[in-house]
Order: structure tokens, then C-alpha cells, then sequence
């Protein structure tokens, strides 16, 4: 059937188990709309180049153990709505403007640089970022600072295990990701929202604790771009803009690293920014949480957990006042 | 040359603008009710609150646009006629940015509302511009009009008030996160509208209504 083969007779992936069946019907419309046009005469291999870049592509799948331990058995976001609803202001402000403008991004070649104060500095390709260690599937809870929660299967490996091949000397302190700040793929960095590039930043403990993901992949296949494609780190136990996105740099630091929405409103967003029901945001409350894709209006908030129940984390703050290290 | 409009084209006139000023919340609610918006909670509350923004500029631009417009040879006084419409819809879209806050983000739980309202700047003058609007359309009779008789007109520069608040609500909102651009534009809007206000009452010109007829 037309509609399931591409010109090179190669089946086109089938979506993963936990894609929602609107997503894949999305892509079905879309290749749908590519015969159609084709019955016009354009060529196949044109179009077939042309959907490879547009934004309903079928994304590469990434293979992925699940790795039960460090998954909530909650149910998943759907798809649409984790790449539909994202804050990343690189490509303009709104919710929906990442998706409908992060299609710019080119995402190969890409490169991560890696320095700092360790003994062997490193600049990885995204393809030896894939190979570097067993891709695991963590379905983690998504807590985003302005009071909306998602569950998201996302698909990477511990941070640690990137760290350990750059050999941190005893001055890293601090880890701090420098994202992607192109003018030309990314309209928004023309604002003056941030002060870009859009800077993170981890302490070294932090950084090393197995939740810590590096990661390339969601709901089993590669990081839409505007979820921060092709490589991202995700800390679930903070508040989502402590996971940088498309990550250009990786630095080892002696002191804490300005990060970027400190620097823009410190009285409301701390360096730790850990999850914190006891800590309000100064404009609003962060005791409960509307959980996406749950239902419309009246479906009921759920309570906030501290550290975003990843209560493993608790030890790395010990004897530290959480409200004044917010 | 433009005329008044015959008061069968008045009638038809207000249908529209009573029809179109709805549509924003027949949109809200078409959407909302079949799933649409990610997050249907922050839809509402932004949509209500832009809303009753719009619509208090449009409330408080006809005063400016009449004296502006009108010539010997064209009253616009007319467009007086629409503006308690524009103010009621007004009122509307605020009730409802008030409604969604008090349902949504706290269950109707008067306590928890109050200890937002006094905690929280940008909400502490959201609510007083609230507040202030509501003695306005609970007056906006015919017969409140005229039981007011002077002191109506004097109730309703409560809306001079209400303004700047609604913007100061608007700008701390957007402040955290340095995305002035909507603020700064209605801000703007509402300033040219109070400054024409204050301009005119300083300068203590007559109103435009005979310009020179030489050329």
C-alpha cells in the first residue's frame, strides 16, 4: 500500500506501543497528503527528502531498555501534548511556538563540548553520544515551575557515565550546559527575553546522582526537536527549566554557574530550584499541580511532592534550608 | 457624508457588536468543551483576562473616538450608545478571569483565595480593578442612571481607576519572565486613551465639533 512504503519499499516505522493512536493517525494523514501530491506528479524522492524534514516526519526510533526501577508507572503525557505544550523560549514564548517553529533546528551535525576542569576535555558527535552507554527507557514525572505537571518516557543514560569519561578534577565543583543560541534556526533568540545562550547548572553531587539523565530520546524515538533536540539532560526531582536543552556545551566549574533564569528574576528562581510544595513561587503557590492530558477543566489537581517524590534525592540535601536554597 | 445611524441600523449595529464581543467566549468554550487546549485551566484564565483587557480599551475608546470623528457635518455621538454594551462585556470577561481563578486554582475555598489576593501583588490589584468594576455594571440601568442622577457619573471614573490597575496586573504577571511586548502595547493603549482625557480637561478646549470650514 502506498500509504505504508516509501519509495524505497522499506516499511516506515510503526508507531511504539505508548504513541497514541491520534499521533500515528496524524502521520498517516500526513503521508496520505504525500501520495496525493505525488498523484499530482511531483517526484517521489523529492517528497520523500521533503517529509524527512518536515515537522509530522516520522522520527528515528531509538531502541531502549525500561528500566523499571527508575520509572513511575504512572500513565504516560500524550505524545502530542509533550511536543505541543513546551516552554523554550529559543523559539518564541508561547507554549505552542516551539512547536510550530523548532522545525529550523538542524540537529546533525551536532556537537558537545565537554570541558572544563577535567583531565581528558572531550567534543563528542551526537552519534558517539548515542553509543557512549546502554540507552535506557525512565518514564519520569515532568514538574514544570508554573504549576502544570507531565509523565514522559524519556530515553537516555545516566549523566554519570559521561562524566566518568571526562575525568573531573577535584576543583569541579559544578556542572553548568550551555544550550544552542542560533539567531538563524532559532527565532526567538532575537528577543530579549533571556540573556542567551541559556545556561544550567548542577553541583557536582547532583549532576552525578543516577536520576540525572542524558538524554536523547522520548516516547521511543529521538527528541522532537522542540523538546530540546538531540540532546537534553533531564534532573526530575527540579523544576523542568533545570533540564537544559539541545546542549552545545558541558563545562566543569570551581563556582556555582549563573544560570539563566537566576540571573533574570533570582527572587523567584533559585539555583536548586528543587520541587518544593513547602516553598511558594512568590506569584503563585506550588502545592498542587494540573497534571496534562488529564482530562479539561474540572479534573481534579494532584498534591505536589517534594523533590517531585524522588525522595532518593533527599540525602543530597541534608542539614540544607530548602526554603532559603530554593 | 456620514450620518447618524437610523436607530433600526442602531439596533443592528449593536446586534453585531453584541454577537462579535461573544464570539471570543463561544470560541473559549467550544474549544475547551471538546478537549482542545492542553491546559484548559491556563487557556481560560489567559483568554478571559486578555479579553476583558480588549474590551475595557474598546469601552473606554469611544468617548475619545466620538470627540475625535465628530464634525459640523458628522456627528459620532452615537458610538455613545454602544459603550455600556462594551463595559458589560467588559465586566463579563473579567467575572469569568475572576470565576476561573476561584474554581480552578482554588476550589471556591474563600480562605485560600483571600490569602492569594493579600500574598500576591499582581493578584492584589487584579482583584481591587475587580472589585471596582462591579459597582459599575450593577448601575449600568436605565434606572440606576437615573436614580444616581450626578453621582452616577461620578461612580463610573472608577473606570479611570480600573484601568491602570488591570495594566499593573498584566505587567507584574508578565514581569518574571521579561516578556513586556503585550503589557507595553495595552499599556500604551490605555495611556493614550487617559491621556486624550486629561489633555482635554487641562487644555479646557471645547470639544471638536466645529473645525474651520476655510481650505
Amino acid at each position: 500500500m502506498l500509504i505504508k512504503r516509501n519509495p524505497n519499499g522499506i516499511d516506515l516505522p510503526f508507531p511504539s506501543e505508548i504513541t497514541p493512536q491520534e499521533v500515528y493517525e496524524d502521520r498517516r494523514r500526513f503521508m496520505a497528503r504525500i501520495a496525493a501530491t505525488a498523484a499530482a506528479g511531483t517526484s517521489l524522492w523529492e517528497l520523500a527528502n521533503r517529509a524527512a524534514f518536515a515537522q509530522g516526519a516520522p522520527a528515528q526510533k531509538l531502541a531502549a531498555t525500561r528500566s523499571a526501577a527508575f520509572s513511575t508507572n504512572e500513565k504516560a503525557t500524550p505524545f502530542s501534548d509533550a511536543t505541543h505544550y513546551n516552554n523554550f523560549y529559543e523559539f518564541g514564548t508561547d507554549k505552542s511556538d516551539p512547536a510550530e517553529n523548532a522545525g529550523s533546528l538542524r540537529t546533525r551535525p551536532w556537537t558537545v563540548q565537554i570541558d572544563g576542569e577535567v583531565k581528558k576535555p572531550l567534543t563528542l558527535d551526537i552519534d558517539q553520544l548515542l553509543k557512549l552507554a546502554p540507552l535506557e527507557e525512565r518514564i519520569y514525572r515532568l514538574r514544570c515551575v508554573e504549576g502544570w505537571s507531565m509523565v514522559i518516557p524519556w530515553v537516555g543514560y545516566s549523566l554519570s557515565n559521561l562524566i566518568k569519561q571526562v575525568e573531573p578534577t577535584g576543583n569541579a565543583k559544578y556542572v553548568e550546559f550551555t544550550s544552542l543560541a542560533d539567531k538563524r534556526q532559532m527565532p526567538g533568540v532575537n528577543s530579549r527575553v533571556l540573556d542567551w545562550p541559556y545556561t544550567e547548572g548542577l553541583r557536582m553531587d547532583e549532576a552525578m546522582h543516577p536520576l540525572a539523565l542524558l538524554t536523547v530520546g522520548m516516547y521511543g524515538q529521538v527528541l522532537a526537536n522542540q523538546n530540546g533536540a538531540p540532546v537534553r539532560v533531564i534532573v526530575p526531582w527540579k523544576y523542568g527549566f533545570k533540564s537544559a536543552k539541545s546542549i552545545v556545551r558541558i563545562r566543569f566549574v570551581r563556582d556555582q554557574p549563573r544560570t539563566s533564569w537566576n540571573v533574570s528574576a533570582p527572587n523567584e528562581y533559585g539555583f536548586y530550584s528543587n520541587v518544593n510544595p513547602n516553598v511558594d513561587h512568590p506569584r503563585w503557590s506550588q502545592a498542587s499541580e494540573r497534571r496534562i492530558g488529564e482530562g479539561g477543566l474540572f479534573t481534579p489537581k494532584h498534591k505536589t511532592l517534594l523533590f517531585n517524590g524522588y525522595d532518593q534525592v533527599a540525602s543530597l540535601y541534608s542539614g540544607m534550608d530548602l526554603k532559603k536554597f530554593y | 457624508m456620514a450620518t447618524s445611524p437610523t436607530s433600526k441600523q442602531l439596533t443592528a449595529l449593536k446586534t453585531a457588536v453584541f454577537v462579535l464581543a461573544l464570539l471570543p467566549f463561544l470560541r473559549m468554550a467550544y474549544l475547551i468543551a471538546t478537549g482542545q487546549p492542553v491546559d484548559p485551566v491556563a487557556f481560560l484564565t489567559h483568554g478571559s483576562g486578555d479579553w476583558a483587557l480588549y474590551l475595557l480599551c474598546a469601552t473606554l475608546a469611544v468617548t475619545p473616538l466620538r470627540r475625535i470623528m465628530s464634525s459640523r457635518s458628522a456627528s459620532w455621538n452615537w458610538l455613545v450608545r454602544l459603550r455600556r454594551m462594551l463595559g458589560l462585556y467588559t465586566f463579563f470577561y473579567a467575572a469569568l478571569h475572576f470565576l476561573t481563578f476561584f474554581w480552578f486554582d482554588h476550589d471556591f475555598d474563600v480562605a485560600a483565595m483571600w490569602k492569594d489576593v493579600l500574598k500576591r501583588p499582581f493578584i492584589t490589584v487584579g482583584f481591587i480593578a475587580f472589585v471596582l468594576l462591579t459597582p459599575l455594571a450593577a448601575t449600568s440601568t436605565n434606572a440606576m442612571i437615573k436614580r444616581l442622577g450626578r453621582n452616577w457619573a461620578r461612580l463610573h471614573k472608577l473606570i479611570y481607576a480600573v484601568a491602570p490597575l488591570a495594566i499593573l496586573h498584566y505587567w507584574w504577571m508578565k514581569a518574571a519572565k521579561h516578556n513586556f511586548e503585550q503589557p507595553i502595547i495595552w499599556g500604551v493603549v490605555v495611556a493614550v486613551l487617559l491621556g486624550l482625557r486629561v489633555w482635554w480637561s487641562v487644555s479646557r478646549k471645547p470639544a471638536k465639533l466645529a473645525p474651520s470650514v476655510r481650505s
